[in-house]
């Protein structure tokens, strides 16, 4: 006997999200706390280290700038540099538009804001297993603010954490591998088909290959190379 | 000197670029081709995040099975592939990291 899932709430989506978000903050805590020290040790005054988790709210990008900061870079050299980093965004913004199209604009003002790298892999993770279903949830977006919110609020805690406490976590714990492994649990179930196994491998050799490029470029380039080796394993079979 | 203007500044454009094609998007009709491109995205973006995580071992590439990473993500993504279990693939590839790490290093 086949029992039906219980209907979507805007609750039930949120707290889905929320819980889907909970393995990532594994890695993303500590990754925090790193940031808050390093952010002191480089002489930002601890309101605003806090407060580029707010404004910039992209790890990598905050971890570079702070980098920069340390070595008395100019203003202009930070400015461009965390917009080049967080380039791969727009990748995001692109592969989630057409789920958050019918929403008003707060909604995709808020979802956009909300688009880190790790609430995309959960958020776009749910809309490919969704696929093409025709009782997909209406109240999907509320498991996207579900997944943005959680990991928004653990990385300003973990942020004020590293600041006021100092990054107590040994480096010998590896717990940054946690944020891998659970980009391994979300992609390798999807690998169903064979444009996306292809895409998959094509863009993970060649960020292999590409890895010394500067900004994360090498990133963005090799998930453009490994759409384009998918689109074309799709068309040969049709 | 204030960081805080390069940063909110900084801040603004991050904001740009996630919302640059969901603005975008909301007023052209998107092209079949392209939507099948952007179906590929998550598989592409995320593998070309998590490969050189595995691969690349000081700043070069380590394909030997000594290289505990490497070892312990492929275990993950066999995990991953049976159970699809979020929870369970990190259990057990944190897991394998550590004894790898013990063990080899």
């Amino acid at each position: 006997m086949r029992v039906d899932p219980p209907a979507p709430t805007r609750r039930r989506e949120f707290l889905s999200g929320c819980r889907d978000e909970l393995p990532i903050l594994l890695g993303v805590a500590p990754f925090g706390m790193i940031y808050g020290l390093l952010a002191l040790r480089a002489g930002l005054p601890a309101g605003t280290a806090q407060a580029m988790s707010s404004v910039v709210f992209a790890g990598s990008a905050q971890f570079i700038a702070v980098q920069l900061i340390r070595d008395a870079a100019p203003a202009a050299v930070v400015v461009l540099t965390i917009f080049l980093v967080n380039l791969r965004h727009a990748l995001y913004s692109a592969s989630v538009a057409p789920y958050v199209r019918h929403l008003d604009r707060r909604w995709k003002w808020l979802l956009a804001y909300l688009l880190t790298d790790e609430a995309y892999a959960v958020a776009a993770s749910r809309y490919v297993r969704d696929g093409a279903r025709p009782d997909v949830s209406p109240l999907r977006h509320w498991y996207f603010l579900g997944a943005g919110v959680t990991l928004w609020a653990s990385w300003q805690a973990s942020t004020a954490a590293g600041l006021f406490l100092g990054a107590q976590i040994p480096q010998r714990w590896s717990l940054d591998f946690t944020l891998a492994l659970t980009f391994i649990a979300l992609v390798f179930p999807a690998l169903k088909d064979r444009a996306s196994a292809a895409a998959a491998a094509t863009a993970g050799a060649l960020a292999v290959v590409a890895f010394g490029l500067p900004y994360k470029l090498g990133l963005v380039l090799a998930a453009l190379a490994g759409m384009g080796v998918g689109l074309a394993v799709e068309r040969k079979r049709t | 000197m204030s960081w805080l203007p390069a940063l909110a500044l900084g801040g603004a454009l991050t904001f740009a670029i996630r919302l640059s094609f969901i603005a975008l998007l909301a007023h052209v009709e998107t092209p079949p081709l392209v939507r099948r491109a952007l179906r590929l995205v998550p598989a592409a973006v995320l593998s070309a995040i998590i490969l050189p995580e595995l691969i690349v071992r000081d700043g070069a590439v380590d394909l030997a099975p000594g290289n505990p990473r490497l070892v312990a993500g492929a275990v993950a993504a066999a995990i991953a592939w049976w159970t699809r279990s979020v929870p369970l693939t990190i259990l057990v590839g944190m897991a394998s990291l550590w004894l790898l790490q013990h063990f080899v290093s």
